[in-house]
């Protein structure tokens, strides 16, 4: 066997069977925050993954926006959760039932797509992107043309949805008082200290 | 024999290619890891000097062997750890620290050919992998089992996240300048002298890229938790923050971590906004100075710049951090980057 040819396939089954295990451990480890840890190795073997494809710019994109940013947040909120192990538990014989009836349709469509499914006679793996184009430009040249209302849609969706939940954590309770840095920096010895001329026995006012 | 070593070390075969690289790479961190050393002492002879104190001056001339001898009584010491740890998770921080810090540096170039991995997408490599850097952090704050360690963590990470938006805003705006996101391409299209650099460019496009670069500036202080934004490890209120139940050589793999992510920023400065390895005048006796060095004699520029912040700046407090990172710098750099974009639509590539 060429050493070119077995690197690549050794790598994939590393970071395929890595996510894999990985995302089993996210729903049976007992720890919330190892779960998210989990989660993280997921993601990272994903991008792993997304690199072996060719698609670098995907993979680093993964990494930075849910590795980087969105399970950070994960891990705050879990973190600080108080989590009581035994309350947790009493749910389990409740929710079983329904659990079991999801995880029992889920498997069989799974079985039913797997058995039916067949790729097409005269399948290749696709290449999208032509050579010489790296794969950020290749991204550029699609999103800022062809889709670019969608692109700005999306953008505005974002910001609308920003903005919202900007608003419902937004309160302006009265009596509250608050820092305003500028009038803070605007302040001057003149206006924060008068010196005044007491006249000894007599006091001010 | 000679027939095995030349087979050995050719980097035509895959086993020949495998030992050459790894041969590079370990050269590579031991090079980092004594100037570490030295940037680690001349921190503290210029923080001393500002005090007016001689500094570490014991070991070695000059104390120049300092770091050496800090290093050592590290690992000699004996590992502590907590009761109530989560100990897989304690353990795993430093190492990821250390870890992430170490391969951001395989996509820096410091002379031209001179890069382990040259990136097409080296920007956003370095910005991924710092973003990671975040986990060593907040995973060593929480493992700990301590309150003053959590605290810190949380600040820690509030804060790198909070000021990773402005670095990738200003990020882009030398992307759009540049047009390339390999740095090797970034460093080269400022040849020439100092008047290319992004930094000083004698073009009107120097308005915005000069305050960019102090932006990013303060931004990396922040991202790398140095003084004037040290609040995680606040020693007045938090101890020592997320390192608090860490020693030995836990502790030391912290602070290279630490050492080597500011050591990378100045780098990164160097690069984006400084030329990189290009002598400021492209005459004669600046010219004949190795690239490799004026690289490092930049990254010592700049270190030093750290290293006067870290002396003369009082602390800030966190409401004040949070308040400049989100409400002064976002706008600013998200104005920057459509005015540069701007220019270069309207101007560069003339409309």
């Amino acid at each position: 066997m060429e050493i070119g040819t077995v690197l690549p396939a050794i790598a994939f089954y590393l970071f395929a069977s890595t996510a894999c295990i990985c995302a089993l451990m996210v729903v049976i480890a007992r720890n919330p925050v190892r779960s998210v840890l989990f989660l993280i190795m997921t993601f990272f073997s994903a991008a792993a993954l997304f690199v072996m494809l060719g698609a670098e710019f995907l993979a680093l994109l993964l990494v930075i926006v849910y590795v980087g940013a969105v399970a950070v947040l994960f891990l705050f909120v879990v973190m600080m959760l108080d989590v009581d192990f035994v309350e947790l538990k009493q749910g389990f014989a409740q929710y079983l039932p329904l659990g079991g009836l999801l995880a029992f349709v889920l498997t069989v469509e799974l079985i039913v797509l797997g058995t039916t499914f067949r790729l097409p006679e005269n399948f290749s793996a696709q290449v999208p992107i032509e050579q010489g184009v790296s794969n950020i430009e290749a991204f550029g040249l699609v999103l800022y043309t062809d889709f670019a209302f969608f692109f700005e849609a999306a953008g505005l969706i974002l910001l609308v949805a920003m903005i919202g939940a900007i608003m419902l954590t937004l309160s302006r309770k009265k009596g509250v008082k608050r820092q305003n840095v500028s009038d803070q920096v605007a302040r001057t010895p003149k206006d924060g200290l008068e010196v005044l001329d007491v006249k000894p026995g007599e006091g001010l006012s | 024999m000679a027939e095995f070593f030349t087979m050995l070390f050719d980097t035509n075969t895959p086993l020949g290619w495998f030992i050459v690289k790894t041969l590079i790479i370990l050269a590579y961190v031991v090079v980092l890891l004594i100037s570490l050393a030295f940037l680690l002492l001349a921190d503290r002879k210029i923080w001393a000097a500002v005090q007016m104190r001689k500094g570490p001056n014991v070991v070695g001339a000059f104390g120049l062997l300092q770091s050496f001898a800090d290093f050592l009584k590290f690992v000699f010491k004996e590992a502590v750890i907590p009761a109530g740890v989560d100990k897989p998770i304690y353990a795993l921080a430093p190492v990821l620290t250390l870890l992430m810090a170490f391969i951001t540096w395989a996509a820096i170039p410091v002379a031209p050919g001179w890069v382990i991995t040259d990136l097409n997408l080296g920007v956003l490599y370095i910005l991924a992998i710092s973003s990671l850097g975040v986990y060593g952090v907040i995973l060593g704050g929480w493992a700990s089992n301590s309150k003053y360690a959590f605290l810190g963590a949380m600040r820690s990470t509030a804060q790198m996240i909070s000021y990773e938006v402005t670095i990738g805003l200003v990020l882009i705006t030398v992307l759009l300048l540049s047009g390339s996101l390999n740095l090797t391409v970034i460093v080269e299209a400022q040849a020439g002298g100092f008047w290319h650099w992004n930094g000083f460019a004698l073009s009107p496009i120097t308005l915005i890229m000069f305050p960019m670069m102090i932006i990013f500036f303060i931004s990396a202080l922040a991202e790398t938790n140095r003084p004037p934004f040290d609040l995680p490890e606040a020693e007045s209120e938090l101890v020592a923050g997320y390192q608090v139940e860490y020693s030995s050589t836990f502790y030391l793999l912290f602070m290279i971590g630490e050492y080597l992510n500011i050591v990378l920023m100045c780098a990164l400065i160097t690069l984006l906004f400084l030329g990189g390895w290009h002598a400021p005048f492209d005459f004669a006796p600046f010219t004949w100075v190795p690239a490799v060095l004026w690289f490092a004699i930049k990254i010592c520029c700049v270190f030093f710049m750290f290293s006067m912040v870290k002396a003369i700046v009082p602390r800030y407090r966190y409401d004040q951090l949070m308040r400049l990172g989100w409400k002064i710098f976002l706008p600013i750099t998200l104005i920057a980057v459509a005015l540069v974009g701007a220019w270069v639509t309207f101007v560069i590539n003339g409309g």
